[in-house]
């Protein structure tokens, strides 16, 4: 039985080690060989040893053996007499040190043999590298040398460091001092083969103490000294030195600047710790929508808002204010709609810098100067902003798709929360308090799924329950239906109200303004009232598992939400956008965008109004007059939902008013701190903590498939088929807004011959269809690959589980076998002489 | 280098450097720190080596480790002697290991050794136990702490024997993206 076959050739697998480590990994090899070899000189002490060597053989001298100056060096071939009185001092002082080592290990009383085997095996041994070796090399002359210098009880020492490798806790120390010191010249030697800068590098990475680094260091450099001339280039080296930590000096404050700019940190973290992911997962959610939003902002912003700001639009607009200014912050509408805040202020000319020569709509075009071509430059923003919008969304979804995948299948979670989720950084008493509530939450969130089990119900009842079910998606979308209708109409019927009274000239403007703002009263009211009534139906339900609700519950609210912007959409590009006359209007996008801007301010207002009597009235209320001990609990689903919507509306208006975004952004921030305080105050972590690890990924896939797409879809269509108005904004003139970049080459073409082939290249590049189907295609392709390598990842994650527990069977079925095959073999011949001394070769 | 005297010589600083993730500068900062510590115990000038030893009661009251729930732990598994006497030398190494530049499989052993109470080379239950209670603190039940126990291990052993080895240690570990970020002091 010899395990030495095994050893030789496994210790070299290395998983890690990247690809400039192989010359380092090859001169360590032999020093893990001579380790490996080393294990089997090893004693294994366990009772049963104990027991099988005190049985017939000489009593053990501890007096005596105690007194010996040096311990005799016992070597594997030594007669078994010596081993035995050599060893009993070991035995005696391993004693109370192995049945407590073994005793937990495994509950029966393997044979030594087995023992032996278990401790050779390679998951036990295989040091994924020689720094657990080499730190075991370590452990075991800083024994020696304690126990030469003072000899103290052996079971206060520090196990190895390498700890999974049995039977060096209880070796002998008779391996010898000058093996030790073999050993520590064939690490310096090994150093010494090294360049300099690995070298540096092994040391600093070898788990030895650093007094022991440090003499390491010293033989390394005095054998350099003797044996090779010095390397001629010491000062170019530390130069390089010097260089490369100042670079990683640069890196690491960069770095740490970065994550001193994660906006809301501190208040994430306490949100975090008082209630738990769920909530905390809508806060990061809120601070992701923000980042889109400034990205829209500053793109828009520069290229857009502060070219057009800068030069002075030529035509004068008699701008008349009235003295309404409380109800145009609400409408939009008024001074507001000439400005640059809409499509409409914005012009059609090329701006010019550097020459003053006037370019009129057609263009005598000037030679030379800056140009800045207003309507090319208006679509490209959009769709420019659109795209990286796009990528953005897709990629951070990808991402966060293979995150929980990831986190959802591999096992290991808890231990991994429970070892890796303590900042040691954290130095400040409250903070710690803090960390500790959120991993306390946490940990009980993943208990909390892990416990939860399938309840099993009698039929009836199922029967019962799904029809509870039924009833419940009825009223649900029967509710959706009847508020999609009265929308519907009544949008259809302010629309005719409008026209009325544009035709009526003698209509009060402020009562006309003021209608303005009743569409988005309704729109808001609904969304804030039928979430409560889905609320309700899903309390009559009864889902026992709250991340089951949340899906239920954000599913409804969804299909809520998507099917009122529908009928809005529809209302704008259907209604308003083909019969801009009727309403009066002289640039319907402009109009289009203040009903944007309306809706967005009155969703702001309504989630207000929805914080202080939802949340603050609701929990005064309950406590006070109910007399409920509970707060009542953040509905993240609803909220979610509520910003996804809002973020649409930004989204859709983007092309109508460039800066839009920026009132996404205030209102964001405003959201997030009143959300907070009222958070704070209001309401308390959800009673049944659960793990939302996938919200996020559904969060965000939800912000991506209907909001992006519909507002994509919604733009593109606008820009592709819908006539611009004819008197105003960037577009004017043209059949449609796609027209710019086709009227732009064209005049290029007309202006430089060379440049021909860019007009046709545009025609057919652009105009035809079939080359953005092929784009979109190509596109739609990479995600459906990138979705299919990543199931194809779980499923290898799924197999490769499947064979560690497969091979673990394994291994416990050879040991039994093992163990059966030895006491079989010591029942059948109690004590041969042969067997005797190869049990005790291990010594 | 000192200002007025020389606390190290250069041929120190050199091996210090080598050493350590620490650069000159750092080990002069440290030694401020490790002299802070027991003024009247540890000498200003360190060019002979002396063999001085700072307790653990001293080094533990240090503001980074102070409200760190391990820290008893995490100078044990420093010191030489096992009982949380630090030399200058292991007070160096201590930060060296914790320090951001040291890799995850030098962070690995160490961590291993830290969450190794009973310093039996495994977490079994009990250091487990132990964790957990000094983790969270009065947030768990102990029923709960127990399930997480079972679960903890249960999730991590790979080769069954019903605790942890550095094997199932360092492969959790490295399934762990906030790892290197977590077990890291700044000095």
């Amino acid at each position: 039985m010899d395990g030495r076959v095994s050893f030789d050739a496994d210790p070299v697998i290395d998983f890690e080690s990247p690809a400039d480590e192989d010359g380092v990994h090859d001169s360590f090899s032999q020093l893990i060989q001579e380790q490996c070899h080393d294990l089997h000189d090893v004693i294994e002490m366990t009772p049963l040893d104990l027991e099988e060597d005190s049985r017939g053989q000489i009593t053990p001298q501890p007096i005596l053996a105690r007194n010996r100056p040096l311990r005799q060096e016992v070597t594997s071939d030594s007669s078994l007499t010596d081993l035995c009185v050599s060893d009993d001092v070991e035995c005696l002082e391993a004693d109370s040190d192995a049945p407590q080592q073994t005793d937990h290990l495994i509950g029966e009383r393997w044979s030594s043999d087995t023992l032996k085997v278990l401790s050779s095996m390679p998951s036990r041994t295989i040091g994924r590298s020689r720094g657990a070796i080499i730190s075991q090399y370590c452990n075991r002359t800083m024994q020696l040398r304690r126990r030469r210098q003072s000899r103290p009880s052996i079971q206060h020492f520090p196990r190895s460091a390498r700890p999974s490798i049995r039977g060096y806790g209880v070796e002998t120390d008779a391996a010898g001092f000058e093996e030790e010191e073999n050993k520590r010249d064939r690490l310096v030697n090994n150093l010494q083969n090294l360049s300099d800068s690995d070298r540096v590098r092994m040391l600093r990475a070898m788990p030895l103490s650093l007094s022991e680094k440090k003499e390491l260091r010293m033989l390394v450099l005095n054998k350099a000294e003797h044996s090779v001339s010095q390397n001629q280039i010491p000062c170019c080296s530390q130069l390089k030195y010097y260089i490369i930590i100042a670079l990683r000096h640069g890196w690491y404050g960069w770095l740490s600047f970065l994550s001193s700019l994660q906006l809301w940190q501190t208040a994430l973290k306490c949100v975090g710790g008082r209630f738990g992911t769920g909530v905390l997962s809508y806060f990061i959610f809120l601070r992701t929508l923000l980042f889109f939003n400034v990205f829209l902002f500053l793109v828009t912003g520069l290229l857009l808002v502060v070219p057009q700001a800068i030069t002075h639009p030529d035509q004068d607009q008699n701008i008349t204010v009235r003295s309404s200014w409380g109800l145009e912050v609400l409408t939009g509408a008024g001074y507001f709609s000439h400005s640059l805040l809409y499509y409409g202020y914005y012009n059609n000319q090329t701006l010019q810098t550097g020459h003053s020569c006037s370019a009129s709509g057609n263009g005598t075009s000037c030679s030379s100067g800056l140009s800045y071509n207003m309507p090319l430059v208006y679509f490209f923003t959009i769709g420019a902003a659109f795209f990286i919008t796009c990528i953005i969304l897709v990629y951070s979804m990808s991402k966060s798709f293979g995150q929980s995948f990831r986190i959802d299948k591999s096992k290991g979670l808890l231990a991994i929360k429970v070892f890796s989720s303590w900042d040691f950084k954290v130095i400040k008493k409250s903070s710690v308090r803090l960390q500790r509530a959120n991993i306390g939450t946490q940990l009980k969130e993943l208990v909390a799924e892990v416990n939860r089990q399938e309840q099993k119900f009698p039929v009836l009842q199922r029967l019962f329950r799904l029809f509870i079910h039924m009833l419940a998606w009825i009223m649900c979308l029967g509710s959706t239906l009847a508020c999609v209708l009265a929308v519907y109409y009544f949008s259809e019927h302010m629309h005719g109200d409008l026209r009325n009274r544009t035709q009526a000239a003698s209509s009060d403007p402020l009562l006309k303004e003021a209608s303005l703002l009743a569409v988005p009263v309704v729109v808001s009211s609904i969304n804030l009232l039928l979430p409560g009534f889905f609320n309700v139906v899903a309390w009559m339900e009864k889902y026992d598992s709250p991340s089951m609700l949340n899906y239920i519950s954000i599913s409804r609210n969804l299909l809520l939400k998507v099917s009122v912007l529908g009928v809005l959409c529809y209302h704008w590009l259907g209604r308003v956008a083909t019969d801009p006359q009727s309403l009066g209007l002289e640039c319907w996008e402009s109009f289009v965008g203040q009903e944007l801007y309306r809706f967005l301010l009155m969703d702001f207002i309504f989630m207000l109004l929805d914080t202080f009597f939802g949340e603050f009235l609701w929990r005064v209320f309950s406590q006070k007059a109910l007399k409920r001990k509970r707060k009542p609990v953040f509905d993240i689903a609803r909220n979610v939902l509520e910003l996804i919507y809002g973020q649409t509306l930004a989204w859709l208006g983007v092309l109508f008013s460039p800066l839009l975004p920026a009132v996404q952004i205030i209102k964001l921030l405003f959201l997030f701190y009143m959300k907070k305080v009222s958070l704070k105050m209001n309401c308390q972590a959800s009673g049944k903590p659960w793990r939302a690890c996938q919200m996020t990924t559904i969060f965000i896939t939800l912000l991506c498939f209907p909001a992006f797409l519909g507002a994509t879809v919604c733009v593109t269509y606008t820009m592709w088929s819908i006539t611009p108005s004819a008197g105003c904004g960037p577009f004017r003139g043209l059949k449609n807004m796609f027209q710019a970049g086709k009227r732009w080459v064209h005049r290029l073409a007309a202006v430089n011959p060379d440049l021909h082939w860019l007009a046709s290249a545009h025609s057919y590049l652009v105009e035809n269809p079939l080359f953005l189907f092929l784009c979109a295609g190509i596109f739609l392709i990479m995600i459906y690959f990138h979705s299919q390598v990543v199931d194809g990842q779980r499923k290898i994650i799924e197999l490769l589980q499947e064979q560690i527990e497969n091979e673990g069977e394994d291994k416990k079925f050879l040991i039994t076998r093992l163990q059966h095959i030895h006491e079989r073999k010591r029942r059948v011949t109690p004590r041969p002489v042969k067997g005797a001394s190869e049990a005790c070769s291990y010594s | 280098m000192g200002n007025k005297q020389t606390i190290f010589t250069d041929e120190q600083l050199d091996a210090y450097q080598d050493c350590t993730f620490f650069t000159r500068k750092e080990i002069l900062r440290l030694h401020g720190r490790y002299h802070e510590l027991a003024p009247h115990l540890v000498p200003m000038d360190y060019t002979n080596d002396p063999d001085v030893k700072v307790p653990l009661a001293l080094i533990v009251n240090m503001p980074e480790l102070k409200e760190n729930p391990f820290r008893n732990r995490i100078v044990e598994s420093f010191s030489e002697d096992g009982k949380g006497n630090l030399s200058f030398n292991d007070f160096v190494d201590m930060f060296s290991v914790l320090s951001e530049m040291a890799p995850r499989e030098l962070k690995a052993i160490y961590a291993f050794k830290i969450y190794d109470f009973n310093v039996d080379n495994y977490i079994c239950k009990e250091d487990l136990e132990k964790t957990l209670n000094r983790l969270t603190k009065e947030e768990l039940t102990p029923e709960e702490v127990i399930l997480v126990c079972e679960k903890a291990i249960e999730e991590a052993d790979l080769d069954g024997d019903n605790k942890l080895s550095f094997a199932d240690f360092e492969n959790m570990i490295s399934r762990a993206p906030d790892f290197l970020s977590t077990f890291h002091i700044r000095i």
